[in-house]
C-alpha cells in the first residue's frame, strides 16, 4: 500500500535524524562538575517531529507528482488571472490608486521605526530590481553584486568624508562608477557561464570587500566612515521624523524610477537580445547579436542600481563598513531574485518587501529566523521554483513537436 | 562573391578542416556533401565567425572577413541558418523573426519582410504568437530560414535544412530555398546530407571527407559520378 511505504519512509527518515542530531540533542557534558548527562527525552522529540515533517513534506511531493499538471495548471491559472484582473482597465486603476495611496500615507500612518524598515526594504526592491537585470534577463547568475552596492556606498562616503560633496551630486556619480566596475568585472568573465561564473564573480564580491576591510590608508578598514551627510532639500534644515520622511519618499521616486527603466529594457531591442542570448548563444551569434557588448551593457546596468542603491545606503545609514557588505548580502538579494520569479517586475517588489519585511516583524523568532529563512526557500523552490510571479514569457506550456 | 582560400579550423588539437578551398559566384546555389563528422557544420561556422579559423583566408564581395566578429560578418550580408534550427524557444514567431532583424533599423522595410515572409510560409503567419518551442520540427525550420532572411543577406548559409523532416515537408522546403534563390536573387550555400535533393537544386557541388575538399563539380556531373553515386546517394 502506498501509505505503507510513506509511513516506512517516513519512519526511516526520523530514524536517521535521531541517529544524526544524537550528539547535540541527547548528550551532554557538565564540564565543571565532569559529568554527562544523557537527555534521552530529547531523542523523542526529534525522531517525531522529523517522522511528522518528513510524511508531510512526501504526503505534498506526492500530490504534486501525481497532480502534477493539475495543480501546477492551478496554480499558474491562479497567477495568471490576478495578472489578468490587473491588466483590465476596471481594476487596474482602482488597483494603482489604492497602491499609490497607501505609499503616500505609509510614513505619516506609521511611526518612524516602522518607515525605516520600509526604506530598508525598498532598498532591497531596487537591489532586486537591479541584479534582476543581470540574472533575470541576462541568465548571468552574479553572486557578487553586493561589490557594486559597496563601491556606491563607499564613493559616497569617501567624497562626503574628504571634499563634503552632497548627495545628489554622487548619486549619478556612484551609478557610474558601479558601472565601471561591472564592466570591469563582466570582461574577465564574458566566457563563463552558469557555474563558472558563479565562482568567479563570488571571488570578485569577496575581493571587493576585503580591499575595503584591509586599505586602512583607503577605506579606514573595519572601523569603516561616519558622519556621513543624509541628503540634503533644497538646503532646508529638517527634524528627525522629516529627514525619514523624506528619505523615505526619495526611496520611492528611485523605485518608481528602477521600475520604469527595467520595463523599458525588458521591451526594448537590447532586453530582447539578453533573453535570447540566454536561450542560444550560437544563434544570437547567428543573427549579429555581439555577445561581449550585450553581456557587458547587462553588468554595466545591473551595477549601477547597485551604485546607485550604494550611495542612499550610506546616506541613510551615515555610517558605513565592510561589514555591510558581506556574501550574505548578495545571496539575500539573489533570493529575492529568484523567488520573486526571475524576470518578473512584480515579483521581485512582492518577494523584497517579503524578505525584509517578514524577519523585522518576527524577531519575537530571532533564534529562528535563518531556520525559518531556509526552509520558505527550499519549500519554495520544490513546490513553485518559477517564483511568486512567473514572467508571463514563461508561462507558454510546452507541447512536445509533432509531425 | 564568397572565396574560400586554404582554410584550417582547429577543435583544441582536432584538425576538423585542412586547408579547404572553395568559391561561390553571385546568385548561384552551392551544395557540400559529405558523410558525419567531414567538417560541413565546420565549414560554415569558420564561415561566419562563430569558429575561428588557424589559417587561410576567406573573401567576402573582395573584403577579408576571417579576422572579423560574427556580428560584422553578419552586417556585411551572410547569413546563416545553424544546424539543428535553434530558434529562440521563449520568444514567439514573430519576435524570433526580429531577432533576425537585429541589426537593421529600417522599419519600413522590416515591416516589408515580414510580409513577405508571411506570405511565404502562411503556416508561420497563423502561428506568429506562438512560443517558438512550441512548432513543429518543420515549422521551427521554416522559422529558422525566415529568421535568416529577416537579415536580408546576399549570401545565405544553410546547414541541413532536411535534417529529420517528412519527405512531403523536405520537399517544400527545398522548393522555398529555390524560390528564395530567384525571386531575390540571394545566393545560398547549402549543405547537406539529403544530397540527392540537394544536387538537384544546386547549381554546383563539393564534396567533403574528412575536412578535405575531394571533389567539385557542376551537380549534373556529381549526381552521374560512380563514386558520389555509390557513397552519397545509396545507388
Ligand atoms: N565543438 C567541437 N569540439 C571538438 N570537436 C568538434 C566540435 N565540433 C565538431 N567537432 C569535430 O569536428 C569534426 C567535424 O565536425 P562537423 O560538425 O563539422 O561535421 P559535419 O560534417 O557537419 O557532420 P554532420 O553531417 O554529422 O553534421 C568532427 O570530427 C567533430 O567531432
Ligand atoms: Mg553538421
Amino acid at each position: 500500500m502506498m501509505t505503507f511505504t510513506e509511513i516506512k519512509k517516513s519512519f526511516l527518515t526520523s530514524l536517521w535524524f535521531m541517529f544524526l542530531t544524537f550528539p547535540i540533542m541527547v548528550i551532554r557534558v557538565n564540564t565543571i562538575e565532569k559529568q554527562v548527562i544523557w537527555r534521552w527525552e530529547n531523542m523523542w522529540y526529534v525522531g517525531i517531529g522529523s517522522f511528522l515533517l518528513s510524511f508531510v513534506w512526501r504526503y505534498f511531493l506526492r500530490r504534486k507528482e501525481r497532480g502534477n499538471n493539475h495543480a501546477n495548471e492551478h496554480i499558474a491559472n491562479m497567477s495568471s488571472s490576478i495578472q489578468r484582473i490587473f491588466s483590465r482597465r476596471r481594476y487596474k486603476i482602482p488597483a494603482m490608486v489604492a497602491a499609490a495611496m497607501t505609499v503616500a500615507v505609509f510614513p505619516f500612518v506609521m511611526n518612524s521605526y516602522q518607515t525605516n524598515i520600509m526604506i530598508t526594504a525598498l532598498m532591497y526592491v531596487m537591489l532586486g530590481l537591479g541584479l534582476n537585470i543581470v540574472v533575470g534577463l541576462a541568465g548571468l547568475l552574479d553572486l557578487g553584486y553586493v561589490a557594486f552596492y559597496a563601491v556606491g556606498a563607499y564613493t559616497y562616503g569617501l567624497l562626503n568624508h574628504h571634499f563634503g560633496i552632497g548627495f545628489w551630486t554622487v548619486l549619478p556619480l556612484g551609478g557610474a562608477l558601479g558601472a565601471l566596475f561591472g564592466v570591469l568585472l563582466g570582461f574577465p568573465v564574458l566566457r563563463l557561464r552558469g557555474d563558472y561564473l558563479a565562482i568567479v564573480t563570488l571571488g570578485f564580491g569577496e575581493i571587493i570587500r576585503l580591499i575595503l576591510e584591509n586599505w586602512n590608508e583607503f577605506s579606514y578598514g573595519p572601523s569603516g566612515i561616519a558622519h556621513i551627510s543624509k541628503p540634503s532639500l533644497f538646503g532646508i534644515k529638517l527634524s528627525f521624523s522629516g529627514e525619514i520622511t523624506y528619505m523615505y519618499f526619495l526611496m520611492i521616486g528611485m523605485v518608481c524610477f528602477t521600475i520604469f527603466v527595467v520595463n523599458r529594457l525588458q521591451n526594448s531591442r537590447i532586453g530582447r537580445a539578453w533573453i535570447a542570448l540566454r536561450e542560444d548563444e550560437v544563434a544570437c551569434q547567428a543573427m549579429g547579436i555581439d555577445k561581449t557588448r550585450t553581456k557587458l551593457t547587462a553588468f554595466a546596468l545591473g551595477a549601477t542600481w547597485a551604485g546607485m542603491a550604494g550611495v542612499i545606503f550610506a546616506a541613510k545609514t551615515t555610517f558605513i563598513n565592510p561589514a555591510s557588505f558581506t556574501f550574505m548580502e548578495s545571496a539575500m538579494i539573489l533570493s529575492i531574485v529568484v523567488l520573486g520569479g526571475m524576470g518578473s517586475i512584480p515579483g521581485v517588489i512582492i518577494a523584497a518587501l517579503f524578505l525584509i519585511l517578514l524577519p523585522e516583524y518576527l524577531r519575537a523568532f530571532s533564534d529562528y529566523r535563518m531556520l525559518l529563512f531556509g526552509a520558505i526557500m527550499v519549500i519554495m523552490m520544490v513546490f513553485r521554483p518559477q517564483g511568486i510571479i512567473a514572467t508571463v514569457r514563461r508561462n507558454y506550456n510546452f507541447k512536445k513537436a509533432e509531425n | 562573391m564568397l572565396k574560400v582560400n586554404g582554410l584550417s579550423t582547429y577543435y583544441g588539437n582536432i584538425q576538423a578542416l585542412k586547408g579547404i578551398s572553395m568559391e561561390v559566384a553571385e546568385g548561384e546555389i552551392i551544395t557540400l556533401i559529405g558523410a558525419n563528422g567531414a567538417g560541413k557544420t565546420t565549414t560554415l561556422m569558420s564561415i561566419s565567425g562563430i569558429v575561428s579559423s588557424r589559417q587561410g583566408e576567406i573573401f567576402f564581395l573582395d573584403k577579408p572577413i576571417h579576422a572579423m566578429s560574427p556580428d560584422k560578418i553578419v552586417s556585411l550580408g551572410i547569413s546563416q541558418v545553424p544546424e539543428g534550427r535553434r530558434i529562440f524557444p521563449y520568444l514567439t514567431v514573430a519576435e524570433n523573426l526580429d531577432m533576425g532583424a537585429y541589426l537593421r533599423s529600417d522599419t519600413e522595410n522590416i515591416k516589408k519582410d515580414m510580409a513577405y515572409i508571411w506570405d511565404l510560409f502562411p503556416i508561420l503567419s497563423q502561428r506568429r504568437h506562438q512560443a517558438g518551442g512550441t512548432l513543429s520540427g518543420g515549422e521551427q525550420q521554416m522559422l529558422a530560414i525566415s529568421r535568416a532572411l529577416m537579415a536580408r543577406p546576399r549570401l545565405l548559409l544553410l546547414d541541413e535544412p532536411s535534417l529529420g523532416l517528412a519527405p512531403l515537408v523536405v520537399k517544400q522546403i527545398f522548393e522555398i530555398i529555390k524560390k528564395i534563390n530567384t525571386e531575390n536573387n540571394t545566393t545560398i550555400f547549402l549543405v547537406e546530407q539529403n544530397a540527392n535533393m540537394a544536387l538537384k537544386i544546386a547549381h554546383r557541388g563539393y564534396v567533403m571527407e574528412n575536412g578535405v575538399i575531394t571533389m567539385s563539380d557542376s551537380s549534373r556531373n556529381l549526381l552521374c559520378n560512380e563514386a558520389v553515386k555509390k557513397a552519397y546517394l545509396g545507388l
